[in-house]
């Protein structure tokens, strides 16, 4: 509901919110450039003293105002010539004719109305609610992303159009709600929505007296210029008429020949808020919140772009099911539930691979299910998990239509989501309670595909088609990505004494020294993506090293029966392979000299090696590694030696299970070493950990009791990023 | 912008209520090109004496506005059943507006004047840029304004 509330306007109205925020921008600076170019506005000059000062210049004065922006100005009649001047308030010298520039004007106009009249004016605000709604919309999409209005400050993952929306978003959010909040205000105030304050100042006879002059006036000598709004004098040829004082205050008439006040209509709250809602739009007289304003309003064309892109991509992302069973003939029911469409891509080729393998598969969103028929044999369940766990759009109704069905089938669920949320493939595993709470036997245990693994897809298909008495083999390409030739330069092989060989692999482009192509851009911890010759389906990889090192570098450790690894170890320098790059920047050290703490195991110390060569800057880094054997498989123990000496890594913990003292693994160095890393921690270090699973679980194990006594835990360091892991 | 009024309601006293003893009396007031936003003009009536009679036309929709037509505020007391049913659009810079309308017979070659107020947003108040009488030795003869009326000719 959200969503729809939010993405799709957006786009719609993207252009029209553009034009509004930038002439918005163009506008917020003026109050700054006009608070530099006006002279300050002195407590202690009466409203009596300028106007004397202004009426010796002039043959006749109609009004001094002092403008919203903060300009003193006087209209003037001098025998034929009539004009409008800037003064000093202090002491009422001209400052020169005061004109609104041609350009401010055309962009004010483009602002408030797109340069037409009415129609335009009530498009502005009718976009300024959109704005408002938007904004509001956005931030909470946001908040249930990151996992709760409390997790609204935590780093954004994502492509690059994601983070960018979110982080601009945010930035943005608090300026954008307040100025659309006021334009509406004033838009509606424009049309009269807003009933205006117009009571009549009472009429009142002057005494007809002969004038007096400004200056002694008691009412005006009585009234500071810091507070003035207006003053407009009698007109010279009518007697009765008298001096209109406007202040914040209120409206006085006051008597030209004894200076009394005939009348005062003081100002209505509604006036008042009139005015400060104007002020809090325009920054006029508050020249820095114009300019943070005009900040939030530059995100505007920013989020538009990136919206549109977000908008386009999950468009592009939901497949067409082709020959869709209609419910009642299909023997095996795929009920989708996603916040956004990549889970639908997965279900395209689950039911492709179904129905090739003879089923007639109905597929469609899980809020869609329909009362099984009977031919119904299975339900297979995808949902995806949003960031906090909750159910994603298309699955909000699923399990009140599921309590409904008479018949109860086999039920396989498969969660997609990404373990770096602290909850992983919730709503997929909030599901399966339902379920099996409800009675509902299940087809196979729940299976979670972290980060839209092609490969554990692929190893659920064939367990599936176990269940199911045939072969079905999913290859599913999530996105088909664009590869670049790499050809391998050398190669370092470790650990085959001990049984486990590992690799380190470094690629270049193709080409002659000179003519070598560039290298795509990355950094240690990105993924390369890897084709064996003849899938489709890329393996991934973590970096070794960055882009700025001038090779690619991977460390793979040899599967046996791995398909890809055993085409990697099989290379000789000169030999090509087909890959590309994916950002992992999720797995990045956090910006700032905070303390680092690698952990890796085996081959898993590839990006690790990687963070460490990149550390030129000397930041503490404390590097713990597992290993089988320091004679054989101790990987870049070279260079980490010389990393030691030029203070690139501060310290190294090895631990080898097959090493001479009977044998050690990393956690138990972690374990031996808890009061430092407690402290390291305490210093606000960041834990990076890159390995196997098994690895990385044990880890968790070592290192809770590690953080406990500072009263954090790993889920906390977590969703604040304080703890990534790469783990395959 | 041009537009004739040949019958407007009878909202002020100056509008003849039997039309035989009205004559049709067309006022056009153009604009100098000053380049701004839409100009905010009123056309009203006194006597002799400066006593407000009744106001002819408002161009200009926005009443909170209308504090900057400070002679017709002065003299009408600026409540909104002066210019009640006589009310238009603001007129641009450079722009004309022609309004017709039938004037008691009484009320023509009597001492009577027309007054034209304008103001524009950020720019200067003209209180009574023009004042001519409602003379027809006077008619079609164009007179100019002090403030943004390039012209004003009252043609009977």
């Amino acid at each position: 509901m959200l969503r729809r509330i939010h993405a799709l306007p957006g786009v719609v109205l993207a252009l029209g919110l553009t034009v509004m925020a930038l002439t918005g921008v163009a506008l917020s600076v003026q109050p700054a450039l006009d608070r530099l170019a006006s002279p300050a506005i002195p407590v202690g000059t009466s409203v009596a003293a300028l106007a004397e000062a202004v009426a010796a210049r002039h043959q006749g004065i109609d009004s001094i105002r002092v403008r919203p922006d903060g300009a003193v100005t006087v209209a003037f009649t001098d025998g034929e010539t009539r004009g409008v001047e800037r003064v000093d308030p202090a002491t009422g010298a001209g400052l020169g004719p005061y004109h609104v520039s041609e350009t401010t004007r055309v962009i004010t106009n483009l602002h408030r109305a797109f340069l037409t009249g009415d129609a335009g004016r009530a498009a502005t605000g009718a976009g300024a609610l959109a704005m408002l709604v938007l904004t509001v919309s956005g931030t909470l999409l946001l908040a249930r992303r990151l996992g709760g209005a409390g997790a609204l400050l935590q780093s954004i993952r994502g492509t690059p159009a994601q983070r960018w929306h979110g982080e601009l978003g945010r930035f943005a959010a608090a300026g954008l709600v307040l100025s659309s909040l006021t334009g509406a205000w004033m838009s509606a105030s424009s049309f009269g929505l807003i009933p205006e304050h117009e009571a009549a100042a009472p009429m009142v006879s002057a005494s007809g007296g002969a004038p007096a002059p400004a200056g002694t006036l008691a009412a005006l000598r009585a009234t500071d210029v810091a507070s003035l709004l207006e003053l407009t004098f009698p007109a010279p040829d009518d007697p009765t008429d008298t001096y209109g004082l406007r202040t914040s205050r209120g409206e006085a008439q006051i008597d030209a020949a004894t200076g009394a006040e005939l009348s005062f209509t003081p100002a209505t709250t509604l006036d008042r808020l009139n005015g400060m809602i104007r002020t809090l739009h325009t920054g006029q007289g508050a020249w820095v919140l114009g300019l943070v304003l005009g900040l939030s309003a530059a995100a505007v064309p920013v989020l538009g772009a990136t919206g549109i892109a977000m908008w386009w991509r999950r468009r592009a992302a939901r497949p067409r099911i082709a020959m869709n069973a209609p419910a009642r003939a299909a023997d095996t029911v795929l009920l989708v539930g996603s916040e956004g469409n990549s889970t639908w891509g997965f279900a395209a080729t689950l039911h492709d691979a179904l129905t090739r393998a003879g089923h007639h598969v109905h597929t469609a969103a899980m809020n869609d299910l329909q009362p099984f028929s009977a031919v119904t044999e299975r339900l297979l369940l995808l949902a995806a998990t949003h960031g906090d766990g909750a159910a994603p759009a298309s699955a909000t109704a699923f399990l009140s239509r599921l309590a409904r069905q008479e018949r109860r089938v086999p039920v396989a669920v498969l969660g997609f989501g990404d373990r770096c949320f602290p909850h992983f493939c919730g709503y997929a595993e909030e599901m399966l309670a339902a379920l099996t709470a409800n009675g509902w036997p299940q087809l196979l245990p729940m299976k979670r595909i972290d980060r839209r693994s092609a490969q554990e897809f692929a190893q659920w298909g064939r367990d599936l088609g176990t269940v199911l008495g045939h072969d079905l083999k999913l290859e599913h390409v999530a996105e088909p990505p664009k590869t670049v030739a790499l050809e391998l330069v050398e190669r370092e092989d470790y650990g085959v004494a001990v049984g486990a060989p590992v690799a380190i692999l470094r690629f270049r482009r193709p080409g002659t020294d000179g003519k070598a192509g560039r290298l795509p851009s990355f950094e240690p911890g990105d993924l390369v993506g890897i084709l064996p010759p003849g899938h489709p389906m890329p393996r991934f990889y973590s970096l070794a090293s960055s882009s700025c090192d001038g090779m690619l570098e991977i460390c793979v450790r040899l599967r046996a029966g791995g398909l890809c690894s055993t085409f990697l170890h099989a290379l000789a320098p000169g030999d090509r392979v087909e890959a590309f790059i994916r950002a992992n920047p999720t797995f990045r050290p956090a910006a700032g000299r905070a303390p680092l703490i690698l952990i890796g195991a085996g081959a898993g110390i590839g990006p690790l090696a990687g963070l460490v060569r990149a550390n030129a800057a000397g930041r503490p880094v404390h590097l713990y590694w597992g290993g089988r054997s320091p004679s054989s498989d101790f990987l870049y123990e070279h260079e980490l030696a010389q990393h030691l000496a030029e203070k690139r890594l501060t310290s190294l913990q090895t631990a080898f299970s097959r090493g001479p003292d009977g044998g050690a693994y990393v956690q138990d160095r972690i374990a031996a070493d808890a009061p430092r890393l407690r402290e390291l921690i305490r210093q606000g270090a960041q834990i990076l950990v890159c390995g196997g699973r098994d690895m990385a679980q044990a880890v968790t194990w070592a290192l809770d009791p590690i953080v406990r006594p500072l009263g954090l835990d790993l889920p906390t360091l977590k969703s604040s990023g304080r703890y990534v892991e790469d783990v395959y | 912008m041009k537009f004739v009024l040949s019958a407007v309601a009878a909202t002020t006293a100056l509008i003849a209520p039997v039309v035989a003893e009205a004559r049709q009396v067309t006022f056009e007031t153009t604009l100098k090109a000053y380049g701004g936003n839409g100009a905010y003009v009123v056309l009203y009536v006194t006597d002799a004496a400066g006593v407000y009679k009744g106001t002819l036309w408002m161009a200009g929709g926005k009443a909170k506005y209308y504090r900057h037509l400070s002679d017709w505020q002065r003299v009408s007391g600026g409540r909104p059943t002066e210019i009640d049913g006589i009310t238009g659009a603001s007129i641009g810079s450079g722009r004309t507006l022609k309004i017709s309308l039938d004037l008691a017979d009484a009320m023509i070659d009597a001492g009577y004047k027309v007054h034209v107020d304008t103001a524009v947003e950020d720019g200067m108040d003209n209180p009574s840029e023009v004042v001519v009488p409602l003379d027809t030795a006077a008619s079609g003869k164009p007179a100019p304004g002090k403030g943004y009326v390039k012209s004003f000719t009252v043609t009977f």
